[in-house]
């Protein structure tokens, strides 16, 4: 068997092969006392990584969300600053039809004061994680604002920016007001359940009563509880106020600054 | 195992300090923009729908 030439020959299938010279010279720790070495060595990169992660969860996501909210902040002055799209007009006494946006993009600007005076958020369609990631969610389907059923909102709670971290805190009577391209529609809050993650019933035209027709113009927000797990859905329910053509100004309701 | 990479990184040591530092960049923009957005709809917390499905 001849090597060919620049490679070092080797003992056909013998495993063993002489130790470099030289290395016999420092003393060279056990098999044993490498392995567990390098395993500990994986173990704190193991434990930087996940911190490393939950700094990404955290905040880095927030940063992203940031980014996102404000890429779909010019996309609705872009949507609102164009002509109405034309369509049958709408019959008096009842405010604008809101238009169905396609999944991702911007539908409209949530705001409450219980939440905090800046508090305000873009909702896009849609409630994939893609969509959530942007910030708040429309369920697809659900009523537009200010439209007959429920019209049924998604957001974080402590990831992505947490559009609803504090939910929570929500109490009876408080303004949920979401603008739109020609209203201000102002719900105000009925109440708040802890349900199931399965219970998809509080999404319904009529919460928990599938196939009834609706009469009622609701709000419903979804989000986990307790906060950092997903054993549970907080619920907030509302119902329609009032809507106010945004040519009149700013509602009462955020004037104020309370509810 | 540290150890040993430092001791296989070639030239001198500012050489083998801008080899380790990017490639210690390197893996972190990997997990920020990478890895980690690839886990994040895994996450039970992230969940934050009412769905038929249990995500």
């Amino acid at each position: 068997m001849t090597a060919e030439p620049g490679t070092t020959p080797r003992p056909g299938g013998a495993s063993a092969t002489s130790p470099e010279p030289g290395a016999s010279l420092r003393a060279r720790p056990g098999h044993v006392a490498v392995a567990i070495g390098v395993l500990g060595e994986l173990m704190m990169t193991a434990g930087v990584i996940v911190l490393l992660f939950v700094g990404y969860e955290l905040w880095i996501t927030g940063i992203f969300t940031a980014q996102a909210q404000h890429r779909l902040e010019q996309q609705l002055a872009q949507q609102w600053s164009a002509p109405a799209p034309a369509g049958p007009p709408h019959p008096a006494g009842s405010p604008p039809s809101v238009d169905v946006v396609p999944l991702g993009s911007a539908l409209a600007v949530i705001r409450a004061p219980r939440l905090g005076r800046h508090w305000h958020w873009v909702v896009d369609e849609g409630v994939a994680p893609d969509d959530l990631a942007k910030g708040p969610g429309h369920y697809p389907k659900t009523a537009l604002p200010g439209g007959v059923g429920n019209f049924v909102l998604s957001g974080h709670r402590t990831t992505h920016g947490a559009p609803f971290y504090g939910v929570d805190s929500f109490k009876a009577g408080d303004a949920i007001v979401v603008e739109t391209r020609d209203t201000w529609f102002v719900y105000r809050v009925t109440g708040e359940s802890i349900v199931d993650p399965s219970d998809i019933g509080v999404t319904f035209p009529v919460p928990e009563h599938a196939g009834q027709q609706p009469t009622q113009r609701l709000i419903t927000l979804t989000t986990c509880n307790p906060r950092y797990s997903a054993s549970q859905r907080l619920i907030v329910h509302g119902v329609l106020a009032t809507s106010e053509p945004k040519s009149q100004g700013i509602p009462p309701a955020l004037q104020t600054g309370k509810a | 195992m540290y150890a040993w990479m430092w001791r296989r990184l070639p030239g001198p040591l500012p050489v083998r300090m801008l080899t380790a530092l990017t490639v210690l960049a390197a893996i972190v923009l990997l997990l920020l923009f990478v890895v980690f957005p690839a886990v994040d709809p895994h996450l039970p917390f992230n969940n934050v729908n009412v769905s038929t499905k249990s995500g």
